[in-house]
């Protein structure tokens, strides 16, 4: 049996349960990949889990990471020890703070799990870049390779931050080590107590701001004494490392496990070095290993201590012998000599030389290369090219490896074919959806297995970038012995497939190993089993000769009542057949975890669990495979053959799980990337999509404006054009009196629907004899598939409506428009989306979005397509993503480059004027805007006419204008974000767009947390909800935004609820857009983090709005200007209470579970406060103003002329 | 004016007990009820069914969206403390124990049989003073016989029986066809008394959305005259306690009732909607009502209208009224 002191968790874990039992106050912020440390500390602090001090340490969300620095830094200044944990842009964020704690030498540890900053793109996962941009504060910097060092330095972080008075700044490889899970030796409260040095926290105290012994901290220096107080405190740093080494040996006396700042791996002969920090360190020794077991002099020097770098001990744990080093960063420093780990060795060598400290006699050569950035995998054949590339007589600096750089040129050359490790473990490979729980039982597999031997055991998972049918591999590794593999899992001899259309999409086959077990979840009976699989899965199964087992998991699921959750059934499985653990073990432990897991959530949801797990094994069969392949079947193309070059090239590769392999030449070199790619991405992931009964639709179009996947779509057209039509392609007769005599068609789009039933919930139209029936009905994806592509395909093809041709944009109208947002990979049933959508339908063919970070710039540019689509013109949305902090600037600079060279081409135009021949023209080009349909098309026609005539002229003027001349027709542009953004972290530029005159249209999409993150409360969490940073419930009500902007009197302010009263949200975006200066229209969203089946989000908004949760409103400074009270209250509440709208939600119901008295309290807050919310409202909107009302800055932008 | 009464082995000081309803929701109400004077809290059930699916729905609510995306593992807290199944009831039935001298009645509504004996133990063990079986069903199944429901009944009763020993009350529905056989049966399977009935939620039809609207109507002193009926038919046949649930509203009403066999009657409506100080008109009513008709006791007068006692019992019958029907004249 494991030792007790033992457990299987992530780097986050290891991390942050250090840092919380060591701090007294923790100001956190969420990020990926570090949010999971701020969640375990805020969940230990409300389970009143005390720290080594005896004390429950406080843990408060703040605004940002600025914020929480700034937190940081008051409660270290006021005598509590504190801690901080974050990554990327965060980190960034944290900056100017970090400069203080350094100047005031304030002991505390910011732990990061190392995340890549954004530049060309945002990117979530793990590289060196955010540490690398901390370097100058003057912080020490610890890094940890794996996840047992996550904890580890961790702990000799917080000792020698509280000895030497040096802030440190403790990082690890973000996801590599963040999300890796483990078996690692615990530290005990007892281990960390007897650690730390309790004089040191005693003098950290006394230093304490107290008016008991007052002294000022923080003073304005002149140029007569700021350098040398400056360089007072130069002892602290230079004993730093001293502090570091011996909280390393006491670290190793108490627990055996001893750490070096400078760690050198390898032959102490070695002539070749690679010098690396992080997780990439394994992957280099083990490759090290190999390469001198055949008789090369290689070694790997591994730096923990990056700050203080120091040369003296980091040329002495070099091996003499060494003629070349090879320096990895796992960050990029365009315009560096070399990046920033290679360049401090290069000074620390020649520091060593100059005092004599080198014990080598020729000076080594020194080179530098990159690896690994934005997770990117380091591989053992990495490793190889990189000791290989060190043999060459004058090795290439600023290289490369991991990519194929065919435009540089920088890229070593790897050989794929270089093997593991030979004492490589055992290993497994998993592919799932994100919905089936594959991940949460491979976890859960680990932990048993971690548990239950006395061997290592490790896990990683790699989700795909959608949020609806995710695909996720889980990569397993389990061993007798402790091993360290910071890479995935690359031939297994155990291959899983959870979902058998996988098969169609991915190469799973790529994983299996010769002669490995492969099983499959399959809706067939065994023996068809082999008939159903493509050709090239056959092909791969008799080529590896692979054993190959099956079960109809999903009927199992079904029979046992856990729907679609396969992953226990499918764990049982695997334990049968992989032979890590004997079966009635595994089983018992599979059991007693079940229990323990779900104990709390009720003995039904036990039983169905544990009867899933029960029926596993009889539905478990061998698939005899025959001799050859033998279907006639071949894997569909991952895009269809139509798609444009570059998805064919670019976007097919990385859909079908190759963008590894493309190479530097492949990609735009700033980020620029094509819309309109989603359309090609047909992933098929619903279980069962609408089908649509013209016999009884009312044409009411609701369906296509709550589908969050434009996904259903209606369409009004010329009956010819059903000339081509495939047979039965349904159709009824137009019913409206604008287009008489057209047909019109509801039709679904089986591959892009994610099945959520929005459609079906909302669609009000029954068949008069048999109600239970309406005009769309779920049916099984299967049945339908073929035809309703088939149709899909045609009614894509159906002529677009002609926007001028609309008389009434309501929701029906509306409708009619094409969406030019589709298919995004956002959740099923999202709030947000639909919102986006009714966006491009209205002025999408002319919109700009300013979008901030968060889950709408995640399904709107997450590559590898994108959802934002062009029109038959090839309009459409332009979009791009600067920070979650500074949207609302960014956009109003959009807005302001718009006005400029617009003012521009009006400029031009007048002076051009007699030249273009024809006064009439250049008058209606300049003519105020009405802005409807018929006008904007108009225009478009006079930009054309103007661009016609100004093509044979040669003036300078004339081109420029013609180059200009599209910005004569309006655009549209949106700040779009998510209430993270809108209540927090940007709320401060949000303000101040606000308070300017400018045109800019901002869209709050209001989940009431941050979703993308996992729901962690903003100040949008309405009283009484639970969130993670508020488990219990939120203590205090939302920000009232939409009334705190109205104050501005020259803003648009609207509050809607798309779900409650669409035509409000229709008709409230126009007016919104058409309010020539800010406008703000807050969104009630729904979210999975809300808890409930989103299916019944309409149903849900509806509760909201009439228990006044959520008033409907605008105020629009025009009626003020005529004066009419500007705020309208739209749709009044109703009597229904607001404790009725929070049952219904887990986020209310679970602090009810846990506290009734404090539910009934907050139910009791949250209805005065929606009965003071309506009262306010109502009094303000019988508010007349005298005078035209608005304030000075309420005029449209001045014009430029 | 001696009002008390017994009701499952609880000597009551009056026969006014607050029904199952939101009245005993909250612990502080309970106190509101005991300080108005109430003879015993009867708490709203606990529906096994109802625990299960927001057991399983908040289950689905938390794992499945678990692991899904690499930026978020969880969208939900999670909360240790956070415990579904019956313990929220159980808290409460503990709680209110705790905060009032009057006895407090649980109530069930089990779907399964190890529902029914599990969940009735947990409420004996959380210290109620009586249970009162819910059968809240409405027959749907053409496959099964009245007889077949019937035993079902039996069947959870004596099971219920053998695993607790905390007195047993059974809340029927009127809808029974032979409602003296079966309270006979119950009585044999240890029911220490009988509650006359349960309300159901209706359907209602929404002819414009073409929807069911499940809806419940309070009761009124209008429909008191079927409670009569059944109290009047069984208290002669039934050696245990009955109550009537429903259709009380006036001091007469409760005269009616105790008449015909009651010996307790539970409020809802008429609490809901006059308030708790209701229950003190209706206290010092029925004790003048006493006074005033020259009773010595409620006791006195509990089933003197039943039907061994009642002048014409063919009243109480089918034929009565066909007889009504036909000698009915317009004027």
């Amino acid at each position: 049996m494991a030792s007790p002191h033992t457990a299987t968790i992530d780097g986050n874990e290891a991390a942050a349960s250090v840092a919380y039992r060591l701090s007294e106050v923790a100001a956190i912020y969420p990020i990926t990949p570090s949010s999971t440390m701020g969640e375990l500390a805020d969940e230990w602090a409300a389970q009143g889990r005390p720290n080594v001090f005896g004390t429950v340490p406080t843990v408060v969300e703040m605004q940002s990471e600025g914020g929480a620095a700034g937190a940081v830094h008051g409660a270290l200044q006021g005598g509590a020890l504190a801690a901080t944990f974050t990554a990327s842009q965060g980190l960034l964020l944290m900056i100017p703070t970090l400069f203080k704690l350094v100047g005031e030498l304030t002991p505390c540890v910011l732990h990061i799990a190392a995340r890549t900053v954004a530049t060309h793109a945002l990117s979530i996962f793990g590289d060196h870049s955010d540490v690398m941009a901390c370097r100058q504060t003057g912080l020490a910097m610890l890094g940890s390779t794996c996840v047992q060092e996550a904890q580890d330095l961790a702990c000799i972080a917080h000792m020698a931050t509280l000895t030497s008075r040096v802030p440190f700044l403790h990082f690890f490889d973000g996801f590599r080590t963040s999300h890796e899970i483990a078996k690692i030796d615990l530290l005990a409260d007892d281990d960390l107590r007897a650690l730390v040095d309790h004089d040191a926290v005693r003098a950290h105290r006394a230093r304490a701001l107290t008016p008991d012994r007052p002294v000022l901290r923080g003073s304005a220096q002149n140029p007569d004494v700021f350098f040398q107080a400056r360089e007072a405190a130069n002892g602290f740093h230079d004993r730093c490392p001293l502090a570091v080494e011996s909280a390393m040996a006491r670290f190793a006396e108490r627990t055996g496990r001893r750490y070096r700042s400078y760690d050198y791996h390898g032959d102490p002969a070695a002539d070749r070095v690679v010098v690396v920090m992080g997780s990439a360190s394994w992957t280099l020794r083990a490759v090290a290993d190999q390469l001198c077991a055949r008789g090369e002099r290689v070694g790997v020097l591994t730096v923990r201590l990056y700050r203080p770098f120091v040369a003296a001990a980091f040329a002495a744990a070099l091996p003499p012998s060494v003629r070349t080093i090879g320096v990895l960063d796992r960050t990029k420093e365009p315009g560096a000599v070399a990046e920033p780990l290679c360049v401090d060795v290069i000074a620390a060598l020649r520091q060593a030389e100059q005092v004599g400290a080198a014990p080598w006699t020729a000076s080594p050569r020194v080179v530098g290369g990159r690896y690994g950035l934005s997770g990117k995998e380091f591989t053992p054949a990495m490793a190889a090219a990189v000791f290989a590339h060190l043999r060459a007589e004058a090795p290439r600096h600023d290289f490369t490896v991991g990519i194929q750089d065919d435009v540089t040129h920088r890229s070593l050359p790897v050989d794929e074919a270089f093997p593991a490790s030979p004492a490589a473990p055992r290993e497994a490979v998993f592919f799932g959806l994100g919905a089936d729980g594959t991940v949460g039982a491979n976890k859960n597999s680990i932990k048993i297995l971690g548990e239950a031997t006395t061997g290592h055991a490790q896990g990683f998972f790699v989700y795909d970038s959608k949020k609806s049918g995710a695909i996720t591999v889980s990569h397993l590794r389990f061993g007798p012995d402790r091993f360290e593999a910071p890479y995935l899992v690359g031939r297994a001899g155990f291959v899983a497939c959870h979902q058998f259309h996988l098969l169609d999409r991915v190469d799973v086959l790529r994983h299996a190993a010769p002669g490995a077990v492969l099983l499959l979840n399959a809706p067939f009976a065994a023996d068809r089993v082999w008939d159903e699989l493509p050709f090239e899965v056959q092909q791969a199964i008799v080529d590896l000769r692979l054993c190959v087992h099956a079960i109809d998991a999903d009927a199992v699921a079904k029979a046992a009542g856990v729907g679609g959750r396969i992953n226990t059934i499918m764990q049982v499985c695997w334990f049968a057949l992989a032979d890590v653990l004997p079966l009635a073990e595994a089983r018992l432990r599979i059991e007693a975890s079940i229990r323990k897991s779900y104990d709390r959530k009720g003995d039904e949801v036990v039983r169905r669990n544990l009867a899933a797990v029960d029926a596993a094994l009889a539905h478990l069969h061998a698939v005899p495979v025959p001799a050859a392949a033998d279907a006639a079947r071949r894997r569909p193309p991952t895009v269809a053959r139509a798609a444009p070059e570059f998805v064919q090239r670019v976007t097919a590769a990385m859909l079908a799980g190759r963008g590894d392999l493309l190479p530097t030449s492949a990609f735009p070199p700033d980020g620029t990337w094509p819309t309109d790619t989603a359309r090609w991405e047909k992933r098929g992931i619903a279980a069962a999509v609408p089908v649509w009964d013209p016999a009884v639709c009312i044409q009411c179009n609701k369906c296509a404006l709550m589908c969050p996947h434009a996904a259903i779509r209606a369409k009004v057209y010329a009956p010819a054009a059903l000339a081509s039509a495939p047979d039965g392609f349904p159709r009824q007769e137009w019913r409206g009196k604008d287009f008489p005599g057209q047909d019109y068609t509801i039709q679904v789009a089986p591959d892009d629907c994610t099945g959520c039933g929005l459609c079906v919930q909302v669609c009000p139209a029954r068949d008069k004899a048999n109600p239970r029936h309406k005009a769309l009905e779920m049916t099984p994806l299967r049945e339908v598939r073929e035809r309703e592509s088939e149709r899909f395909v045609f009614f894509l093809q159906l002529p677009e409506v002609d926007r001028t041709s609309i008389q009434k944009l309501d929701v029906k109208g509306s409708q009619l428009l094409q969406p030019l947002f589709e298919y995004s990979g956002a959740c099923a049933g999202c709030g947000e989306t639909p919102y986006l959508k009714l966006l491009t339908q209205l002025f999408g063919d002319r919109l700009l979005i300013a979008n901030a970070t968060g889950c709408s710039s995640i399904y709107g540019g997450n590559l590898p397509t994108t959802p934002y689509a062009q029109d038959r013109a090839g309009r459409g949305p332009a979009w791009a993503n600067s920070l979650f902090e500074d949207n609302a600037e960014f956009g109003l600079g959009l807005r302001l480059s718009v006005d400029v060279l617009t003012g521009r081409a009006r400029k031009l135009l007048h002076g051009l004027a007699g030249l273009v021949d024809g006064e009439t023209l250049v008058a209606e080009l300049l003519a105020p805007e009405p802005r409807s349909e018929r006008w904007l098309r108009d225009q478009r026609g006079r930009v054309a006419e103007l661009r016609r005539r100004l093509a044979p002229l040669a003036l300078a003027e004339a081109r420029e204008l013609h180059d200009l001349a599209d910005y004569l027709v309006p655009k549209s542009v949106w700040l779009v974000g998510g209430d993270g953004w809108a209540f927090d972290i940007g709320f401060g530029g949000l303000d101040h767009v606000l308070s300017l005159p400018h045109d800019v249209n901002v869209l709050v999409l209001d989940t009431e947390v941050y979703s993308n993150t996992g729901g962690q409360a903003s100040k949008a969490t309405p009283l009484g909800a639970a969130a993670k940073f508020a488990s219990r419930g939120k203590a205090v009500d939302k920000k009232d935004l939409g009334l705190m902007a109205l104050h501005y009197g020259h803003v648009f302010v609207a509050s809607v609820a798309i779900g409650a009263q669409d035509a409000h949200t229709v008709r409230v975006l126009q007016l919104a857009e058409a309010h020539p200066g800010p406008s703000l229209v807050i969104a009630y969203s729904p979210c999975i983090a809300h808890g409930y089946d989103l299916v019944f989000g309409a149903d849900q908004q509806k509760r909201a709005v009439q228990s006044g949760v959520w008033p409907l409103f605008h105020y629009d400074p025009r009626l003020g200007e005529r004066g009419e009270p500007p705020l309208v209250v739209d749709v009044p509440a109703s009597a229904l209470p607001v404790a009725d709208y929070m049952r219904n939600e887990a986020r209310f119901r679970m602090v009810e579970k846990i506290d009734p008295q404090a539910f009934r309290r907050y139910a009791l807050g949250a209805q005065q406060a929606a009965t003071r919310r309506i009262a306010t409202y109502e009094h303000i909107a019988r508010l007349r103003f005298p005078s035209a009302g608005a304030a000075a800055g309420a005029t449209s932008v001045p014009d430029p002329e | 004016m001696d009002l008390s009464t017994d009701y499952l082995g609880l000597s009551l000081p009056h026969p006014f007990v607050a029904g199952a309803s939101p009245l005993g929701d909250s612990v502080e109400r309970c106190r509101r009820l005991e300080a108005a004077g109430v003879a015993a809290i009867v708490l709203r059930s606990l529906f096994e069914e109802q625990v299960e699916q927001e057991a399983l729905a908040h289950h689905q609510a938390e794992v499945g969206h678990a692991d899904m995306h690499g930026e978020a593992l969880s969208y939900l807290p999670a909360s240790p403390d956070q415990v579904f199944g019956p313990e929220e009831y159980l808290a409460h039935v503990r709680a209110v124990k705790r905060a009032v001298a009057v006895p407090v009645i649980a109530s069930l509504n089990a779907c399964t049989p190890d529902g029914w004996i599990d969940y009735a133990r947990a409420i004996d063990a959380a210290g109620a003073d009586a249970l009162e079986l819910n059968f809240y069903a409405v027959a749907t199944d053409a496959g099964e016989s009245g007889a077949e429901l019937e035993d079902r009944a039996i069947g959870v009763v004596q099971s219920v029986r053998r695993a607790v020993r905390l007195p047993i009350a059974v809340k029927l529905s009127p809808f029974y066809t032979s409602l003296p056989n079966l309270a006979l049966r119950l009585e044999s399977a240890g029911a220490d008394g009988l509650v006359l009935f349960n309300r159901f939620f209706e359907p209602d039809v929404d002819v414009e959305a073409l929807e069911l609207r499940p809806r419940l109507d309070w009761s009124d002193s209008g429909e008191l005259l079927l409670w009569l009926r059944w109290l009047s038919l069984l208290s002669s046949q039934v050696r245990g306690s009955l109550a009537a649930s429903g259709g009380v509203h006036t001091v007469v009403d409760a005269v009616k009732a105790v008449m015909c066999g009651a010996h307790v009657v539970q409020l809802v409506a008429a609490l809901l909607r006059g308030g708790v100080g209701r229950l003190q008109q209706l206290t010092h009513g029925l004790a003048a009502w006493l006074e005033e008709h020259g009773y010595r006791s409620l006791r006195q007068m509990r089933g003197s209208m039943d039907r061994s006692r009642a002048p014409d019992p063919r009243a109480l019958e089918r034929v009565q009224y066909m007889r009504l029907l036909q000698t009915y004249r317009l004027e």
